[in-house]
């Protein structure tokens, strides 16, 4: 593609200024900037999740400590603070903004630039990973001034939270499968549906081995079981992490395609000029 | 793929297109036979426009007309079901991202990001449109002195009021100095005030930059006083084009308006044979009466209708309209098939 400028000259301007392809990497960094640019204004959509994420954590190891005190060579803190993150993660986007975007007509605005239509997706989901890897910090705090320790060091720590941010993506995509397909706030809340079953029909509060019954078998069928087991696996660190840290980005993979290929197809239904 | 719309064409083309630009002449916008179907909805349906450089082009027609249609067309929003259209010498199917570079456009309603401020707006513009940062600093500080948002311009877009969000949208259509700029309806819900400023500011755009600009509205008096030449669209036709002052000469030079209760046709048989009266035509309740000499002629009508079983309630001599112009032509009134299709 040509990189020529095309412009009218102005009377004011003394070099001609004009329009040129602005280039992949430009597209996504001016997208994903004003995204972020958006969080702190809009803080509703990131305090909830962490306060939520804090309150379970703590709520939940008062709870269920001593209960599980019994299992041999088991720290329940430890334990939980994966399903926090998790809790703390999952479902942070920016579809909601981006269904304003659309009622707005900002959406039409956007698609009348030379902007890549990817990178208009892309670009959200790039600020929601960096949103999400900021999320998990206040609850790791927590959780190391709890008696968190890592044993796989720093490089443990860099995994969990990268591990986490890429599960945040993997679930985002179904949110913005149903913005872009909709357009409609309401339906994109309707991913919460998807939550409650990907986080509480696992070993988010108890080993797997304590599941009983149909729950068990529903747990080995979810994907976020392999995922709590690799984050897990971190904490402890050592060769033993390999196995579950594979089955965990497996898991991801697995639902990252699905939301990815729902959400991709949501765009070129929406840009689609026919 | 979403991507090949970024993509150059092959070489035919790109021959295809030569021969097009060689066709239009260089025309800023040229359609032959536009067409675009919803369902069995024909919203736009044939529509040939040839509009030279530098031009401020009119759209006028009621709402539902195809105005909108044919702009989301012409801005590669959406693509024609029929016929061809080329904007800047480029096809909007084939070559949608050669006509984006080139236009700017200010959609019916002011499409802003109200969770940003003027300042990041228009630079997120620039960015997209491929400016460097110098330039992005440059064409803002020139665009903040056209659209005189003072200090808003620093502030989150959410607490502008409607005039200030039109004029920050009019300037994000302008960011990259576009050729052409599509305006769709740029003053409908604005104050007086703010109307002519936007006027004001497409005219120095066209006079000062050359910008050819295409600009749709349901004003009559925004069409007749901003355009060069106006098309009339009425159920997604052409039904008339030309300058605001040829249109109207085709209705007359003097209209003498009565509003009447009673049998019409009888008025308008009398009325026929009043010495200066070309044409008298009936419509709801109103007479038109058509004469080169209004002053002359009004007191003979005045006369005449007194002698008919006619009720008259108001008579009116003014000059004919670009509203005149789409009633002789469609057989009703632009406000009243606005009003129309609301009550509907």
């Amino acid at each position: 593609m040509t990189t020529a400028a095309y412009s009218v000259q102005t009377e004011n301007s003394a070099a001609s200024i004009g329009a040129r392809p602005a280039g992949i990497f430009r597209d996504l960094s001016s997208i994903a900037g004003r995204a972020l640019r958006a969080v702190p204004r809009d803080v509703t959509s990131v305090v909830p999740p962490v306060f939520i994420a804090l309150f379970f954590f703590v709520v939940n190891i008062a709870t269920l400590k001593k209960v599980t005190s019994g299992i041999p060579h088991f720290n329940y803190t430890s334990f939980e603070i994966a399903t926090a993150i998790l809790l703390g993660v999952t479902g942070v986007s920016r579809a909601p903004a981006l269904v304003l975007d659309i009622q707005s007509k900002y959406f039409d605005r956007l698609l009348l630039t030379p902007v890549r239509r990817t990178a208009i997706l892309v670009g959200h989901m790039v600020a929601d990973v960096s949103v999400a890897a900021v999320l998990t910090v206040p609850i790791l705090v927590l959780g190391f001034i709890l008696g968190v320790r890592f044993h796989g060091g720093p490089l443990g720590v860099l995994g969990f939270i990268v591990l986490s941010s890429l599960w945040s993506l993997a679930f985002a995509g179904f949110g913005y499968a149903i913005a872009l397909k909709t357009g409609n706030p309401a339906a994109v809340n309707s991913t919460f549906l998807l939550f409650f079953p990907f986080l509480f029909l696992t070993s988010s509060y108890v080993p797997r081995s304590q599941l009983s019954g149909w729950l068990s078998t529903v747990a080995k069928f979810n994907p976020v079981t392999y995922l709590l087991g690799g984050l897990r696996s971190l904490e402890v660190g050592g060769g033993a992490v390999w196995v579950p840290l594979g089955q965990a980005l497996l898991a991801v993979v697995i639902v990252a395609l699905i939301s990815m290929t729902l959400c991709f197809a949501a765009l070129r239904g929406r840009v689609k000029r026919s | 793929m979403i991507e090949e719309e970024m993509t150059d064409n092959c070489e035919a083309s790109f021959q295809t297109q030569r021969r097009s630009n060689e066709a239009s002449g260089h025309d800023a916008i040229v359609t032959h036979d536009l067409e675009r179907h919803f369902g069995d909805v024909r919203a736009v349906n044939g529509v040939n426009i040839q509009i030279p450089k530098g031009e401020i082009y009119g759209f006028l027609g009621p709402n539902g007309a195809g105005k909108s249609t044919i702009v989301h067309m012409l801005c590669t929003l959406l693509a024609p079901t029929g016929g061809r259209a080329t904007v800047a010498g480029f096809d909007v199917e084939s070559n949608p991202g050669k006509v984006r570079l080139r236009i700017g456009v200010a959609l019916q309603e002011a499409a802003l990001d109200p969770k940003q401020t003027g300042v990041e707006l228009l630079s997120l513009q620039g960015r997209l449109y491929g400016l460097r940062r110098r330039e992005i600093q440059r064409r803002v500080s020139e665009l903040a002195e056209m659209i005189d948002l003072g200090d808003f311009l620093g502030r989150l877009i959410g607490t502008y009021s409607g005039g200030m969000k039109r004029r920050l949208d009019l300037a994000a259509a302008l960011i990259h100095n576009p050729e052409i700029v599509f305006l769709d309806e740029p003053t409908t819900g604005l104050d007086p005030v703010s109307r002519l400023q936007v006027w004001s500011e497409v005219r120095r755009l066209n006079q000062e930059l050359g910008i050819t600009i295409f600009l749709t509205t349901q004003y009559l008096e925004e069409a007749d006083e901003l355009a060069h030449r106006v098309g009339i669209i009425d159920e997604g036709r052409i039904v008339a084009e030309g300058t605001p002052t040829d249109l109207k000469k085709a209705v007359g030079s003097d209209l003498i308006l009565v509003r009447v209760e009673g049998d019409t046709a009888e008025a308008v048989a009398v009325l026929a044979n009043v010495p200066g009266v070309q044409n008298v035509e009936a419509h709801a309740g109103e007479l038109v009466i058509t004469t080169s000499t209004g002053s002359a002629t009004i007191s003979p009508v005045a006369v005449a209708l007194a002698g008919t079983s006619v009720v008259v309630r108001e008579l009116t001599l003014r000059t004919p309209t670009l509203d005149d112009v789409f009633l002789e032509l469609t057989g009703t009134h632009i406000e009243r098939s606005e009003s129309l299709e609301e009550s509907s």
